[in-house]
């Protein structure tokens, strides 16, 4: 085991995961590919409904190339998609690259709301838990995890909702900024837009409104970590290492943060990685109940009109987040875990 | 800082100390009245099997009882202070400054996320003996005076990177670089290969000499403390049976605990199991040399060995360098109704050379015939035959037994899996199993976690003679256990020898225990045999230079004591 330079190894994990990527992502083609042409009565019956009539099928079949050969039609739909060219949705007629492009940058302020939330409360709750492992603040933190796993997001979601925005009136109910403020926007991540013209006030009422929906979102990921967390830091903190560094006559501080949190994160960056690409599909839910307009309202609404082209270009782009996604978080481990360097 | 001592008042006194730990089944008392007296610049040896009540000894000293302990009564004296009832923070400036510790267990003691310099330095930090600016070159000064080689390039490495003995003198460098008055030593070297043990040994008297530092080392190896120590205590379920002169009490120990840890220390005591093994042919156990294989084979009136091994060799590719040869041209023979040991430290092969005769892994070339049929080669019913002699048991008793399965059904396990007898005939035989490793009947109902280490080597024995095999291939029965539970264990082995004309392949990196137990003796290193003879042999002329290096690390070697009138020398 001889440590080479390190910026090598990383370089290629990267190589190698990019590679993989290709495989992983041509199998789903495939899969998207034939679930499109196996909907009943074929993918114009689909879109028309079942008392389309045989004209109108056949120029929707013809419009969109339905009636060539499958191969031929896999390679142009290939082709169009290694262009980037995702198709057009069928219900806006816009790119769904554009559709996306413009609800992405929601989904990332609501999604690293909610991450950052899930980790700000759940690694001190899971640390506070193990350190009173078998009294009773373990007991409420392990009561208070397993309810946030068990509540559907959604009936969360509408909870937060009444109880805050509707009741208290505290928070906004819906939307991403109220729109009697005139804010100037450059990107479409809204916080950040506020902060760099110096408009803080609209940032901060995006802020406002991104809090519900974001602990709605984090709070699933929050519990798990919080268990991750306890697990681990009960784990670590009886470890022959630890003894050690109190046999050297460390401060109690330093023990925790060197010793026994940077070992203990270990299994929480695993997964933090796999909450991060799950997020997702709790967006989906969240987003539809504050009507906060991302990519996961936008795909509720492609499912209900059956918009394929939509569904096909999300699958695939949601796979390549995931991918990712991981990726970094792979990268990552290896900055906390010296020997996942190595090897 | 300088301390100066009254050469008259010990460093450390420890008076009628009671120590308890409170479990789910109520308070268990560790120790209980003990008292020892270390004086300044000696060293003190605390000698005891696990659960003696040595360490925890030893942790109280430092402040460092696990989170359920405590000191009920009697008092811990440090040059004059007392530590009993020192609240925490106090005890903080003492730990690392003036009582330094070295642990047992080299692979788990060190932050696998941080450099090991930065580990070394941490502690000269906190007690303000380095400063940001001056603390590199200081832990570069520290690492070398441990014996570390390349100091300044190990310091940037993570303990992964470093090798067993490597991270020990890290640890050795972390408990010393304070200069404190005492070092507690515990178990400093058990984890470690025999031949870097003595170096390690050396490392740590070299230091604290210089740096004029009392040691208190914690040890189960009683030769091991006889070695190192002027003073020794002896443990036993928590109380001190026996205090005094090392030497003294090595040659006249008085109470009936320490003289039968004496008669048993492997290190100590003679082949006293073995009165056979001292036949007058001693020969290598060459190839093709039948005749040499003495009387043992004789006596047991068939000739042809029941294993041959012959130039087997396991090679493994390793990625982006050079192939790594595990096991290079070992032949070997079992003669039937013997005991061949492999002897080796860790990756000399000895355990893949195990795992190839179990047809675990398949060797990359070579042959291995068992009762005359090729090994290698076997399929079907053949196989299932080979399967069903060939029998193993292995180092890890807590690990080897299924925890969800009961004793009863362990050991009936290999008679079901081959369909014999009923369920009553198996239930039978395997009370009769359970007998004959002199295990009580009732505890065919009870799990592995309920029972001890030396009770669990039992049922695994018993496991593997289910199936009446012809061989047992035995990877380290004995190193998980306690000295004294050792001897037993090696004993039944031994009188199942006896009775059931087994033939053994024993693998271990302790020659002291090879010695109560061999006909022959294959030495290994690097992949390779490099020495093969009788077991009087090899423990009376070492021919190959390892093998003598091996003979000289065990520790008490040099002691020159002798158990029941065995005058021979090594």
């Amino acid at each position: 085991m001889r440590p080479g330079p390190e910026e090598t190894p990383v370089l290629r994990l990267i190589g190698r995961r990019l590679l993989l990527l290709i495989p992983t992502l041509f199998g789903l083609s495939i899969l998207l590919f034939a679930w499109v042409r196996s909907l009943p009565g074929g993918p114009a019956t689909a879109l028309l409904g079942d008392r389309a009539t045989p004209e109108a099928v056949a120029r929707v079949n013809a419009a969109y190339g339905f009636d060539k050969p499958l191969v031929e039609q896999y390679f142009t739909y290939m082709g169009k998609l290694l262009q980037g060219d995702f198709g057009t949705s069928i219900v806006t007629n816009r790119p769904v690259v554009e559709e996306f492009a413009q609800r992405f940058p929601a989904t990332v302020e609501l999604s690293v709301f909610a991450i950052v939330f899930a980790v700000a409360i759940g690694i001190p709750l899971g640390y506070w838990a193990a350190r009173h492992v078998g009294r009773w603040q373990d007991d409420v933190a392990v009561v208070l995890s397993l309810l946030g796993v068990v509540v559907p997001v959604f009936f969360l979601a509408f909870l937060l909702k009444w109880l805050f925005a509707v009741k208290l009136g505290w928070l906004p109910t819906d939307g991403r900024q109220d729109p009697r403020i005139d804010a100037t926007h450059y990107t479409d991540f809204y916080v950040w837009d506020g902060l760099i013209t110096g408009e803080y006030d609209a940032a901060w009422d995006a802020i406002l409104h991104l809090v519900l929906p974001g602990i709605a979102l984090g709070t699933i990921p929050l519990a798990i970590i919080a268990r991750i967390t306890r697990a681990s830091v009960l784990d670590v903190q009886n470890a022959d290492f630890v003894r050690t560094a109190r046999a050297k006559g460390l401060a109690p501080g330093l023990i925790r943060n060197r010793f026994i949190l940077r070992n203990a994160m270990l299994p929480v960056t695993t997964t933090l990685g796999l909450q991060l690409g799950l997020l997702i599909s709790g967006a989906v839910l969240t987003e539809t109940v504050f009507a906060f307009n991302g990519i996961g309202r936008f795909l509720s609404q492609a499912i209900f009109q059956l918009d394929f082209p939509v569904l096909q270009g999300f699958i695939i782009f949601i796979a390549l987040l995931y991918s990712l996604i991981n990726l970094v978080v792979d990268i990552s481990y290896g900055l906390i875990d010296p020997r996942v360097r190595v090897s | 800082m300088d301390t100066h001592h009254n050469d008259a008042a010990p460093l450390l006194e420890i008076r009628d100390l009671d120590v308890e730990f409170a479990t789910q089944q109520g308070t268990v008392t560790a120790v209980e009245g003990a008292s020892l007296s270390l004086p300044a610049g000696g060293t003190l040896a605390i000698v005891g099997e696990s659960g003696s009540g040595k360490s925890t000894t030893a942790m109280a000293a430092i402040g460092l009882l696990p989170g359920n302990g405590r000191v009920t009564g009697g008092s811990i004296r440090f040059d004059g202070q007392e530590l009993v009832g020192l609240p925490d923070a106090k005890m903080r400036h003492i730990r690392g400054r003036r009582i330094g510790l070295v642990p047992q267990d080299p692979m788990s003691n060190l932050n696998p996320v941080t450099r090991v310099g930065q580990q070394i330095g941490e502690t000269l930090l906190t007690h303000g003996l380095a400063t940001k600016a001056t603390v590199k070159d200081q832990v570069v000064e520290v690492m070398e005076r441990a014996g570390i080689p390349e100091a300044e390039r190990r310091a940037r490495q993570y303990p992964h990177e470093l090798s067993g003995g490597l991270r020990q003198r890290v640890l050795i460098a972390i408990g010393l670089a304070c200069r404190p008055q005492l070092l507690i030593a515990d178990e400093p070297t058990s984890a470690l290969d025999v031949t870097v043990q003595q170096v390690i040994l050396d490392q740590i008297d070299e230091m604290t000499r210089e740096l004029g530092s009392s040691v208190l080392l914690i040890t189960h190896d009683l030769g091991l403390a006889a070695e190192r120590a002027q003073q020794l205590v002896v443990m036993h379920r928590g109380r001190v049976v026996e205090a005094g002169d090392a030497r003294a009490i090595l040659e006249d120990p008085q109470h009936s605990y320490t003289r039968s840890l004496v008669a048993a220390a492997p290190s100590v005591a003679a082949a006293r199991l073995l009165p056979e093994a001292f036949d007058p042919a001693p020969a290598a156990l060459a190839e093709d040399d039948t005749a040499s294989l003495s009387t043992v084979a004789l006596r047991k009136k068939d000739l042809t060995p029941l294993v041959e091994i012959r130039d087997l060799t396991k090679v493994y590719p390793v990625r982006g360098r050079e192939d790594f040869t595990a096991a290079k041209d070992v032949s070997l023979k079992i003669p039937r109704g013997a005991t061949v040991s492999v002897v080796g430290e860790s990756g000399s092969g000895k355990t893949t050379t195990a795992r190839m005769l179990l047809k675990l892994i398949e060797p990359t070339s070579g042959e291995i015939t068992f009762d005359g049929k090729d090994v290698l080669g076997m399929r079907g019913a053949d196989l299932k035959d080979f399967r069903q002699r060939v029998q193993a048991v292995f180092q890890d008793p807590f690990s080897s037994l299924n925890p969800s399965f009961t004793v009863g059904r362990i050991i009936e396990e290999p008679l079901q899996a081959y369909r014999r007898g009923n369920a009553t005939e198996r239930r039978k035989r395997a009370l009769e199993l359970m007998e004959q490793v002199a295990l009580p009947a009732h505890f065919h109902r009870r799990y592995p976690s309920e029972l001890s280490g030396g009770q669990r080597q039992r049922v695994a024995i018993a496991r593997a003679l289910a199936l009446e095999p012809d061989l047992i291939v035995c990877d380290e029965p004995v190193s998980a256990l306690d000295v004294l539970v050792q001897a037993q264990i090696l004993d039944l082995l031994k009188d199942l020898q006896d009775r059931l004309g087994l033939s053994y392949l024993f693998i271990s990196h302790d020659l002291a225990v090879v010695r109560l137990i061999s006909d022959y003796v294959c030495v290994m290193k690097d992949g390779e045999v490099v020495e093969a003879a009788s077991s009087e042999e090899i423990f009376t002329n070492p021919r190959h230079p390892y093998t003598r290096r091996l003979l000289a690390s065990i520790p008490g070697n040099e002691l020159d004591i002798r158990v029941e009138g065995d005058g021979e020398h090594v």
